[in-house]
C-alpha cells in the first residue's frame, strides 16, 4: 500500500501517527472545559455571594441552607425518592434480565427493542401519559373501581407513590441497558455447572448470577438514581407543587425568586448529596464484582 | 448419613465404585428436528464410554439429557437401575466437565472445588479437608487461591475435574474436555483422566468428535449419527468389523473400492473390481449381488512386483517414509486413489512405477452395498 501511494503528498492532518491519544480527545476536552468545568466553577463562585444582587462575598447562603431543617428534609426526600426508584426498577427489572438471559437470540432482540422503545419517546410525553393513566378518571382507577377493590378513586397524582410508579417506567431502560449487556455475557454453562454440582436455582441465582451481574446492576442503579433525583419534569408534573424536591427548589430560586446565589447553593448541595450516594453504589458494585473483573 | 462406621471412613475410591447407567428408548426432538431417535445404551460400572460422531449427531444432546439439562420426549434414563427422569439436575449427582470448563470466574480454585460440597451443606472442616485432598489429587495444591483466569488451560481443566469429583458423582460426564487444549497437553490430560478414572473406579461418558481421543481413552465407543447409535463396541471391534460404511469411514483411515458383488458362499464373497480382477473376501453378512463397496484399511493392502491371482495393477504415487513404515499412495486404472502402509524393508519404489496391489494374507476388509443412491 505504501508503494502505491508513495507519490501522494503525506497526510497533512497528522492522523497517521498521533503523538499521543490525548490529542484525539482534545476537542471534547476543550468543549467540556468550556461548557462544563467553567460553568461549574462559576456556580461554586456564585454560591459564595452573600446577597442576591451579588455585590459581596460571604457564607450567608450556605448558612441559610444548612441551618434550616426544611432544607435537610428536602435533601432526604430527594435522595429517598431516588432510592425508591432504584429499588422499584431493580425489583421489576432484574427478573426481566433473568428472562432475557435465558431467552433465544431472536427473543432477546424483541425484548431489547421493547426495553429501548421508551427512550424513543420524549420524557415530557411519557410523563403526561402517566397523568392520563394515574388520574382520577385514569386507567388505574377505572380498573380498581371496576373490580370493586376500592369505593373511591385512589389518589395517585401528586403523591410520591404515583411519582415512583412513573419514574420506575421512565427510568427502567437506564437500569436494563447495562444490566442486560452484562447478563448476556454470562456463560450459560455456569448455570448448568452450578446445578450439576447440586445447587438449587436460588443458590445459583445468589452465588453465581448475582455476583457476575453486579457490575451491570451497579451501573444501572447509578444511572437510575442520578436520573430520578434530578428528574425535574416528572417531579413537578406528577408530584405537583406539594412535593418539594431539590430540582424544583433550584428552579424556584433561580427563575421565580431570581436569587442566583441561593439557587447555586442548592444546586451544589444536590450535586454533592447525589454524588455521595452514587459513590456508595459504585463502591458496592466494585466490592461484589471486583473479584471477577479486578 | 446418620450411621457412621467406626472403622476408617470409606475412601473416595470405594464410594465411587460401581455405578451403571442405562438409557432406554431415549428420544429428544427440537421442533421438527430429531436430536435423539430411540437410543438404547448401557454403560457398565467403571467403564469409560465414548460418544463419537460428527457435530449434530446427538452426542451432546444425549449427555445433556443424562445430566438433566434437556428433558426427553420419550424414553428413560436409569442410574443403578433407578429412573432419574423426574429429578432436576441438582439432585442427580452427575458430575460434568464442560468443554470450556465453566469454572466460576469470581471464585478461587478452592472455592470452585468447594462449591458442590457447600451446596450439599457439608460441615466446614469436612469441606476444607476434602478440597485439600482433591487439589492434591489433581496436583493443584499451590494454586488454591488463584482465580481461574490466572490458570493455564490444563490447570483449568484439572480444577473442573476436581470440582466435578468433589460431589462424588455416580457418573462423570466429559463434554469434549480436551478440545480446547493444544495437542501435546491433550495427551497428558487424556492419560491423567484415564488414570484418575481407573484409580477411582469411575463410570464415565466422554463426548468427542475426535476418533483418536475416543480410541485412546474409552473402553467402548458408541458411534453416533443422525440421533442414533450406529455401532457400539470396543475400539478394536469398531476398527476391525465396522457394521456400516459410516463407521468404516469415521474410525481410522479407509480406502473405498467400488466393485461388483457376484455371489457369496460359506462366509466368503466373490467380487469383481472394475478392471476385471476377481477377489474372494471373507464376509459375515454379504450384501446382495450388485454394485458394492469394499473398504480396506491401509495396512490390509500389500504391493507386489509381479501379477498374481487377486492382484490388481496400480500406478504408484507419493511415498511418505515414516521411519519404519511407508505411507504410499497408489492409483487404480479407473482413477480411484488408494492409501496403503507397508513396512520399509527394501528400497522405496519409485513414484510413477507400475506395481500390483493385493489384499494382505488374512486381511478382513469390509463389504457394503454401494450406497450411491442413498448416500448423503
Amino acid at each position: 500500500m505504501g508503494v502505491a501511494i508513495a507519490a501522494a503528498p503525506a497526510p497533512s492532518l497528522g492522523l497517521s501517527a498521533p503523538r499521543s491519544p490525548w490529542a484525539l480527545a482534545a476537542p471534547l476536552g476543550l468543549a467540556y472545559a468550556a461548557f462544563f468545568v467553567a460553568p461549574l466553577l462559576m456556580l461554586i463562585a456564585v454560591s459564595f455571594y452573600a446577597d442576591e444582587r451579588m455585590t459581596r462575598f460571604g457564607l450567608e447562603q450556605w448558612q441559610r441552607f444548612l441551618f434550616d431543617a426544611f432544607h435537610w428534609k428536602v435533601i432526604a426526600d430527594t435522595l429517598l425518592l431516588g432510592l425508591k426508584a432504584v429499588a422499584a426498577t431493580v425489583v421489576l427489572g432484574f427478573p426481566l434480565a433473568l428472562v432475557y438471559r435465558a431467552a433465544s437470540p431472536a427473543w432477546q432482540r424483541v425484548l431489547l427493542f421493547i426495553v429501548v422503545m421508551p427512550l424513543l419517546t420524549s420524557v415530557v410525553v411519557r410523563t403526561f401519559a402517566w397523568i392520563v393513566i394515574l388520574g382520577r378518571e385514569g386507567v388505574v382507577n377505572q380498573l380498581v373501581l371496576g373490580l370493586g377493590l376500592a369505593a373511591e378513586p385512589l389518589r395517585l397524582l401528586q403523591t410520591e407513590l404515583g411519582l415512583v410508579i412513573s419514574l420506575t417506567q421512565i427510568e427502567m431502560p437506564l437500569l436494563l441497558l447495562p444490566l442486560l449487556s452484562v447478563m448476556s455475557r454470562i456463560d450459560p454453562n455456569l448455570m448448568d455447572a452450578s446445578a450439576s454440582l447440586g445447587a438449587s436455582p436460588w443458590r445459583t441465582l445468589f452465588r453465581v448470577i448475582l455476583p457476575l451481574a453486579a457490575p451491570g446492576l451497579a451501573a444501572g442503579c447509578l444511572l437510575v438514581f442520578a436520573s430520578a433525583t434530578t428528574a425535574f419534569i416528572s417531579q413537578s408534573v406528577i408530584g405537583g407543587g406539594r412535593l418539594v424536591y431539590l430540582p424544583a427548589m433550584i428552579w424556584q430560586q433561580a427563575m421565580v425568586a431570581a436569587h442566583w446565589p441561593f439557587a447555586a447553593t442548592i444546586a451544589i448541595a444536590l450535586l454533592l448529596s447525589v454524588s455521595a450516594v452514587l459513590a456508595v453504589i459504585a463502591h458496592a458494585g466494585r466490592v461484589a464484582g471486583g473479584r471477577v473483573h479486578g | 448419613m446418620l450411621f457412621r462406621p467406626t472403622s476408617p471412613a470409606p475412601t473416595a475410591q470405594a464410594s465411587l465404585r460401581g455405578h451403571t447407567l442405562d438409557v432406554l428408548g431415549l428420544g429428544v426432538r427440537y421442533g421438527a428436528f430429531t436430536a435423539l431417535d430411540d437410543v438404547d445404551l448401557s454403560v457398565r460400572a467403571g467403564e469409560v464410554l465414548a460418544l463419537l460422531g460428527p457435530s449434530g449427531c446427538g452426542k451432546t444432546t444425549l449427555l445433556r439429557t443424562v445430566a438433566g439439562f434437556v428433558r426427553q420426549n420419550a424414553g428413560r434414563v436409569l442410574i443403578d437401575g433407578t429412573a432419574i427422569d423426574d429429578l432436576p439436575p441438582n439432585r442427580r449427582r452427575v458430575g460434568i466437565v464442560f468443554q470450556n470448563y465453566a469454572l466460576f470466574p469470581h471464585m478461587s480454585v478452592a472455592e470452585n472445588v468447594a462449591y458442590g460440597l457447600k451446596a450439599r451443606g457439608e460441615a466446614k472442616p469436612r469441606i476444607a479437608a476434602r478440597v485439600a485432598e482433591l487439589l492434591e489429587m489433581v496436583q493443584l495444591g499451590p494454586m488454591r487461591d488463584r482465580r481461574p483466569a490466572q490458570l493455564s488451560g490444563g490447570q483449568q481443566q484439572r480444577v473442573a475435574l476436581a470440582r466435578a469429583l468433589a460431589i462424588e458423582p455416580s457418573i462423570l460426564l466429559l463434554d469434549e474436555p480436551f478440545a480446547a487444549l493444544d495437542r501435546s497437553l491433550r495427551l497428558d490430560m487424556q492419560i491423567e483422566i484415564k488414570r484418575l478414572q481407573r484409580q477411582l473406579g469411575l463410570t464415565a461418558i466422554l463426548v468427542t468428535h475426535d476418533q483418536d481421543e475416543a480410541m485412546s481413552v474409552a473402553d467402548r465407543i458408541a458411534v453416533m449419527r443422525r440421533g442414533r447409535i450406529e455401532q457400539l463396541g470396543t475400539p478394536v471391534e469398531l476398527y476391525d468389523r465396522p457394521r456400516t460404511l459410516f463407521v468404516a469411514g469415521f474410525i481410522g483411515t479407509t480406502n473405498r473400492l467400488p466393485c461388483l458383488m457376484e455371489g457369496a458362499a460359506e462366509g466368503m464373497a466373490a467380487i469383481r473390481l472394475p478392471d476385471g480382477t476377481a477377489l474372494r473376501v471373507p464376509a459375515e453378512a454379504p450384501p446382495p449381488p450388485g454394485p458394492a463397496l469394499l473398504t480396506v484399511r491401509p495396512e490390509q493392502l500389500v504391493l507386489r512386483d509381479e501379477g498374481a491371482p487377486g492382484a490388481f495393477p496400480v500406478e504408484l504415487g507419493l511415498a511418505l517414509p515414516l521411519g519404519g513404515q511407508v505411507i504410499r499412495e497408489a492409483r487404480l486404472p479407473d482413477g480411484t486413489t488408494l492409501r496403503l502402509t507397508e513396512p520399509r524393508l527394501g528400497p522405496i519404489r519409485d513414484l510413477g512405477a507400475r506395481a500390483f496391489c493385493a489384499l494382505a494374507p488374512g486381511a478382513r476388509p469390509a463389504l457394503f452395498p454401494n450406497p450411491l443412491s442413498e448416500e448423503d
